[in-house]
């Protein structure tokens, strides 16, 4: 078998369509990544801009890409005299950094 | 009211400008009217494989700024009359396109012409995303090689964003044109297939150009593929490609290894 090698071309075609398939997926997932933080930090400025007059430069969304799990950081900067207080009590207890995980 | 289309590809060198080219001429050649838009601002090379550098006075930055009318800028074909180029320019930088003027020109020569195709730069910049803000359709082109599908991957993506037609909601038509394809590798396993690449980008097929001395030949003579190498393989498979554009259904044909027996006798041992 090994003498008959040389009529045999080295293969490559199926090597790159692997590397390419797992780099596509990765490609994809990592820019539905960067839509994710985008779109939720929208969301979360508009939901908490109709309660509490904040800052838009204020409100930062992170992921930090974990091995198993990522975490998603949010942070948001309330200022002391909000629009509603009562509202604005509640945001005081969870001021500063609320974090949960995905996926 | 003509079509805008978007030749793009992400990745340089994979045939954007030939196949603009060879498109535009092949839809041209069937008596519409057709014009081929260079937004490579600064490196521009539209002019050159069209063959009419030497007629280039006006370009669309300043048409863009208004300092010269879009009539004064067009560039007439030599072989065929219902074909013109609007050629960028050579020495601004692409900041001086803007998105209004741009807008402008493009909603002119919709009027004007049955297809405008605008031949994007490469990249993911703002020259880019100009060339694709207007389209009606895209056509990616790809070569059936790692770097420039995965890049074609990611042009998919801002394809289906970019575009005023994909922010007001609706769905931009997208085309795959596979060029620079070589059986003889591909039966070999050296070369990823029509189908690899499909399976990856999941587009419509808008044809399989193959590989050919042909193209370079056209482009020393600075002339569409699609003009001076008529009878060519490549030439061929691009009038396929723009009678799919119009909307005809062409059956496709995947291009065969014409290297004999021997050749596909090993290919066949390699898959």
């Amino acid at each position: 078998m090994s003498r008959l090698h040389f009529l045999t071309p080295v293969s490559s075609a199926p090597v790159a369509r692997e590397r390419l398939q797992n780099l596509v997926e990765h490609d994809r997932r990592l820019v539905n990544h960067a839509d994710l933080v985008t779109v939720l930090r929208e969301e979360i400025y508009a939901l908490i801009g109709r309660h509490a007059a904040i800052d838009p430069g204020k409100v930062q969304v992170m992921v930090v890409r974990g091995t198993a799990t990522s975490t998603l950081a949010v942070d948001i900067e309330v200022p002391n005299r909000a629009r509603a207080p009562a509202t604005s009590r509640r945001l005081h207890e969870g001021e500063g950094k609320a974090a949960l995980s995905y996926r | 009211m003509g079509k805008v289309i978007v030749v793009t590809s992400g990745k340089g060198g994979v045939g954007k400008t030939t196949s603009t080219a060879a498109l535009g001429a092949a839809l041209a050649r069937g008596g519409q009217k057709v014009v081929v838009v260079d937004f490579d601002v600064g490196l521009r090379n539209l002019d050159l494989v069209m063959g009419a550098e030497r007629r280039v006075v006006f370009d669309l930055i300043n048409v863009v700024q208004g300092t010269a009318k879009l009539a004064q800028a067009l560039v007439r074909d030599k072989r065929l009359e219902t074909l013109y180029l609007l050629p960028a320019s050579q020495t601004r930088d692409k900041d001086a396109l803007t998105e209004d003027g741009v807008a402008t020109v493009i909603a002119e020569l919709r009027e004007k012409f049955d297809w405008v195709i605008c031949d994007s730069p490469a990249g993911i910049e703002r020259g880019a995303t100009l060339a694709m803000r207007f389209a009606d359709e895209a056509v990616i082109v790809a070569n059936p090689e790692i770097s420039s599908v995965r890049d074609s991957s990611r042009m998919i993506g801002l394809v289906d964003t970019k575009p005023l037609k994909a922010e007001a909601g609706g769905r931009l038509e997208k085309h795959l044109l596979i060029t620079r394809f070589d059986p003889a590798r591909v039966a070999r396993g050296e070369m990823l297939g029509i189908g690899d690449v499909l399976e990856i980008l999941s587009l419509p097929l808008l044809g399989i150009i193959p590989e050919s001395e042909e193209v370079l030949r056209a482009s020393n003579l600075g002339a569409p593929i699609t003009v001076c190498g008529r009878d060519s393989a490549p030439s061929r498979a691009y009038f396929d490609a723009a009678r799919r554009l119009g909307g005809e259904t062409v059956a496709m044909t995947i291009p065969s290894d014409s290297k004999g027996l021997l050749t596909r006798l090993l290919g066949r041992r390699a898959a």
